[in-house]
């Protein structure tokens, strides 16, 4: 490896490294920044950077004149779901990375790429650097629906799913089956949405997007023509937003395909519903029960593929194909409901309904993995315990984000819940809960141990030469970014 | 300037002022008062952050999130035209919706809004307690 990598130039003068300390300090935004600011400013860093980081950081940088904060990720690129969750046809979702990226760019914010915390630097290592962390790591693993047959080809979770469309590295060689004509999703919410759409949208609708080359070529070729969303309860328990239902009801190329049964008798119910509830179910209600005019009657009957959503429905088994090599349908218990709204519960009749299907996606959540034992963690919620923010019984430690909340919500309840550790962390630094009278050495000791241990941070300037590089592959294909799958490639671009 | 006009009384002058000035308040999410001279054919949103107001606009008027999310004071709110249905979608996620909510990237500034307040809603706890001042103009 070069010496020469441009990571170097970031690191600080404290790194007293044959060669290093030599070189220019104006390249050296650390350096620069301890020498300005006054006595000993808070060092705070938080791990992750997707929304819960950047709005965790963006809250601080600006309520306090002198925090310094650091963001550590593990992957070499930035912004977490913003990238690898939103959907591609979703570009304007997006439009958020350009807030964050002005975060960045503070002199008081350093991004670490490319460190994965708990494996290479340890929680306690940086509550040593710094005077707080905050948590904001998400929730990287997945629900299992513990059936039999759950683990055969054809099976697959939606987050792996989702990750493999959208570049996640983890992913990158997850090579779905499309060549059955039907797949099941299990789960109703936004996520098995966007899933729907993908598998059934036009490809030329997708060429436009920032969907993986892999994934394209992929899906060109998919047989699948009819999508199932399958749910333990009924249309008034859904969990997917009206945005997103009415793009799958006008998805071109496709038609609903809904039982009108499951809509008949919900119009008592609507008119007492709160508002979002409320207009979801009249769309729901719309698009199944009501005759389509003339155009749209004629674009369904154009349509080739089709979707719809099953209600009162759980899985209980995987079905194998013949030779057992692979899955060939799925087994579901018909189910009741007991209670209403929200809290109604789904229980077995006692009656199933078989499948058939090639492509079972399971979208039942998400959920947040402990990242070492010196953190607090509730295994059964899946979630750090905490009191607005503040880590229990853990002081100096903070969450935000769906480690601390659960994985739901929309771009807006991350913000407001990640605006609301960082104000913890504002007023414990104010009431003096959290001393910072003790000098902190920050990034700059971090990055001694990195060093140490061969870990080459990705730094945000780097990042922006990666970003550089799929922007312009994505527009030799007329497509705003061609994601580089592989981690070793894009630390290959940064460090020449 | 104009002076302090932010007061509904002043509805009958709005021939008066200058045809590109519209006087705004923001309340900000500690109960403070930002007065605001906003442009004819501006948003909201772009008004806020032109004062330096904590207003997120994370999907930059695209209609995307809620995070422009504000209370409309009610005598000005029904003035205003009424929501495209996908502001309306977008609404149904904001946290604490009320009756007169509307997304500050959709409120394009008239005339006629001269005197409106524009709350931004106390979607946390312990907000703006630190005394955050919002850079002059």
């Amino acid at each position: 490896m070069s010496p020469r990598c441009s990571w170097l130039y970031r690191l600080p003068g404290r790194a007293l490294l044959g060669g290093i300390r030599t070189l220019p300090t104006t390249r050296c935004p650390g350096l620069h920044r301890s020498l300005t600011s006054s006595a000993h400013p808070p060092q705070i860093c938080i791990v992750g950077s997707g929304p819960a980081g950047f709005y965790t950081a963006q809250h601080l940088l600006r309520h306090h004149t002198q925090a310094v904060v650091d963001i550590y990720e593990k992957l070499p690129v930035p912004f977490g779901l913003v990238r690898f969750g939103v959907a591609p046809d979703h570009p304007e979702v997006k439009n958020v990375i350009n807030t964050f990226t002005q975060t960045a760019h503070s002199e008081r914010c350093t991004f670490l790429g490319n460190v994965t915390v708990g494996r290479d630097v340890t929680i306690e290592e940086l509550q040593t650097a710094y005077h707080a962390v905050v948590l904001s790591y998400g929730a990287e693993d997945k629900r299992l629906l513990g059936i039999p047959g759950e683990n055969l080809p054809g099976v697959y979770s939606a987050r792996d799913f989702v990750g493999w469309y959208n570049g996640l590295p983890d992913n990158r060689h997850l090579s779905p089956d499309f060549s059955a004509e039907t797949a099941v999703i299990l789960g109703q919410g936004n996520v098995a949405l966007d899933i729907a759409r993908i598998l059934l949208s036009p490809i030329d609708l997708l060429k436009k997007t920032d969907i993986t080359q892999t994934a394209l070529d992929a899906l060109s070729n998919s047989r699948i023509r009819k999508v199932w969303l399958v749910g333990r309860r009924g249309p008034l328990q859904v969990a997917f937003t009206i945005k997103e239902l009415r793009e799958m009801i006008i998805l071109p190329g496709t038609r609903p395909a809904n039982n009108p049964s499951d809509y008949q008798n919900l119009g008592d119910f609507i008119k007492d519903l709160p508002r979002p509830r409320k207009r979801l179910t009249e769309l729901l209600v719309k698009a199944a029960l009501e005759k389509p005019g003339e155009k749209e009657a004629l674009r369904r009957s154009q349509s080739d593929r089709e979707w719809g959503l099953r209600f009162l429905r759980s899985p209980v088994a995987v079905l194998p194909s013949e030779d057992g090599k692979k899955a060939a349908g799925i087994r579901l218990s018909v189910t009741r409901l007991e209670g209403n709204g929200e809290n109604a519960v789904a229980v077995p009749t006692g009656e199933t309904e078989d499948i058939p299907c090639g492509l079972i996606l399971s979208s039942i959540g998400y959920k947040s993995v402990p990242i070492s034992s010196s953190v607090p963690f509730l295994h059964k919620n899946g979630i750090i315990p905490n009191s607005m923010g503040r880590v229990q019984d853990a002081p100096g430690l903070y969450c935000s984000g769906w480690v601390k909340r659960g994985p739901t919500g929309v771009i807006a309840t991350t913000m407001t819940d990640s605006f609301d550790t960082a104000q913890s962390l504002l007023e414990d630094i104010k009431s003096g809960a959290l001393n910072y009278s003790e000098n902190r050495l920050g990034a700059s000791a971090i990055r001694e141990l990195l060093l140490l241990r061969g870990i080459q941070p990705v730094s945000f300037s780097d990042w922006e030469k990666i970003d550089a590089v799929e922007a312009a592959r994505g527009a030799e294909v007329g497509k705003p970014r061609e994601k580089i799958l592989d981690p070793e490639e894009m630390l290959q671009l940064v460090c020449r | 300037m104009s002076g302090k006009i932010a007061d509904t009384q002043c509805r009958g002058c709005v021939q008066n002022l200058p045809d590109y000035r519209v006087d705004v308040v923001f309340i900000d999410r500690a109960g403070k008062r930002i007065p605001a001279k906003g442009k004819i054919g501006e948003s909201v949103l772009y008004l806020a952050h032109r004062y330096g107001i904590e207003l997120e606009g994370a999907c930059e008027s695209s209609l995307a999130c809620s995070t422009c999310h504000v209370y409309v004071s009610p005598e000005f709110f029904d003035q205003l035209p009424e929501p495209d249905e996908r502001e309306d979608d977008m609404l149904d996620m904001a946290p604490l919706l009320q009756e007169n909510s509307r997304l500050g990237c959709q409120i394009i500034l008239t005339k006629e809004l001269n005197g409106a307040e524009f709350i931004l809603p106390k979607i946390t706890r312990n907000f703006y307690v630190d005394g955050h001042v919002p850079k002059p103009h």
